[in-house]
């Protein structure tokens, strides 16, 4: 038997993961501990192959000794396994219903399309553009003027969403598309976020961000016989079939 | 439990697996529902009203209240009708993250393969597909081992969240076996998941909305031929 709630919780995950920081943002509103332990995707750990056979992915939660794998997967199960603090779902079974639809949403929507707004250029570029608009002024319909996207309370689908902002910088870098003036009822949802502890120590600088899509950028001009490079095999942590649709 | 006439409304297309999954779920709860047939090629309002995030089927409208996409109304079915029927996810934390990790696995790695088979253009591509599917099937048979402990379903003793996902697809299934001459539930290959898909297809909750293998050609024949 566990000594205390907190025995043995392990994250397998990547620095600049956003589904990564799901899983870290989740476990610090939940106040408990666990050990980090940052994989070296072009290296990865028995550890990570071993949890995560199937897709061999991070991030996996590792909970005495038992892995949890996909990221909103891995929120719920932190949320289930600690239910007697910090509600992450709502208590009414419609309003979990809609919270899982909208993270289900941002999982569809939002990686894919971002990652086309630094991978693609020119027209490719201009519609990639368009399509994330689109989906941002969807979710900013969602919010509306509630607080957080549950209503007073931080929840799945802020969790789901909240680490692509820190992918803004790098979106109007390279696409020149503000997110803040596509969407300026986000901004004041974005700042609420960060203002907790859980969310600004798990997110990372957005410049930081910046280098690394610059640096992955780079790795991808190095292509062989006119195919886009697939990052995935540096960063590892993302969902594989969506990166599929518009490689090579 | 029965619902009041008109508390339950389920928008859908009888040839769709996603709809399917809504359906086993609220007969398995024995929630009654009207049941609206969507016309195929033309969407009703009432679904691009209740859906005008992706326009799909299904739509389940609880006291006309939408929710959508296929498991996330298996999973509000489940919760929603707590106390009827027997649980479609299992109460432990640790076996829900794994029967929800599975049906993910369904949907992200299986179907595509499956479906990879019926669009395939050249020989090669379809071996490819076969062959992938063949691997998912494989780690469906092993996921089956550790999550049935034994028992009949996916679930254990009662059909449950991965044995919709996965059932689901069981009519398409058999039509993309005999179009494309082989059998993808094989009892050489993954002789437990062929004995599962029998027994599924057979459940009382199941035999009536599960389409008939021969419609589902005819319907495949039409899209084909559109």
């Amino acid at each position: 038997m566990a000594e205390g709630e907190n025995k043995g919780l392990v994250l397998l995950d990547f620095w600049v993961s956003p589904f990564g920081q799901r899983c870290r943002i989740a476990l610090a509103e939940k106040g408990v501990e666990y050990e980090y332990r940052e994989e070296n995707l072009r290296d990865k750990s028995p550890l990570l192959l071993k949890s995560n056979p199937v897709h061999k992915k991070i991030p996996v939660l590792i909970h005495d000794g038992k892995p949890v794998c996909e990221s909103l997967i891995i929120v719920q199960y932190i949320d289930e396994a600690w239910p007697d603090r910090a509600p992450l779902l709502p208590a009414d079974s419609y309003a979990r219903a809609q919270a899982r639809f909208w993270a289900d949403l941002v999982d569809k929507k939002m990686y894919e399309s971002g990652t086309k707004l630094w991978k693609l250029k020119g027209e490719a570029q201009e519609e990639a553009k368009k399509e994330f608009i689109e989906i941002l002024k969807l979710l900013e319909g969602e919010l509306g003027d509630k607080k957080y996207f549950g209503g007073d309370t931080f929840g799945l689908v802020d969790i789901a969403l909240v680490p692509f902002t820190a992918w803004f910088y790098s979106y109007e870098a390279c696409a020149n598309l503000s997110a803040e003036k596509e969407a300026p009822k986000l901004v004041p949802w974005v700042k609420r976020c960060r203002e907790r502890e859980s969310v600004s120590k798990s997110l990372p600088d957005p410049l930081k961000v910046y280098e690394f899509v610059c640096f992955l950028k780079k790795l991808c001009s190095w292509h062989v016989n006119g195919h886009l490079c697939r990052p995935e095999y540096i960063v590892g942590g993302f969902r594989h079939g969506r990166l599929t649709s518009f490689v090579g | 439990m029965a619902a009041a006439a008109g508390e339950v409304r389920l928008i859908g297309g009888w040839p769709s697996p996603f709809v399917l999954r809504a359906r086993v779920a609220l007969n398995l709860k024995g929630v009654e529902y009207e049941f609206l047939q969507e016309k195929f090629g033309e969407k009703s309002e009432l679904l691009l009203r209740s859906n005008p995030v992706y326009k799909k089927v299904p739509v389940l409208l609880h006291h006309d209240k939408p929710v959508c996409e296929s498991m996330i109304i298996v999973e509000y079915v489940d919760a929603a009708w707590a106390k009827s029927g027997q649980a479609i996810l299992p109460a432990d934390p640790y076996e829900r993250a794994l029967h929800r990790f599975w049906a993910v696995y369904i949907d992200d790695k299986w179907f595509p393969s499956m479906f990879g088979i019926a669009k395939a253009q050249t020989e090669e591509a379809k071996a490819e597909s076969v062959e992938q599917a063949w691997a998912a099937l494989k780690l469906l048979e092993e996921a089956f081992e550790k999550l049935s402990k034994g028992k009949a379903f996916f679930g254990g003793g009662t059909i449950g969240y991965v044995d919709i996902a996965l059932g689901a697809y069981l009519g398409w299934a058999k039509v993309i076996e005999q179009m494309a001459g082989l059998k993808l539930f094989d009892e050489e290959k993954t002789p437990l998941l062929a004995v599962w898909a029998e027994r599924f297809c057979a459940h009382e909750a199941v035999k009536e909305v599960m389409p008939e293998t021969e419609k589902l050609m005819e319907f495949a024949k039409m899209l084909r031929g559109k």
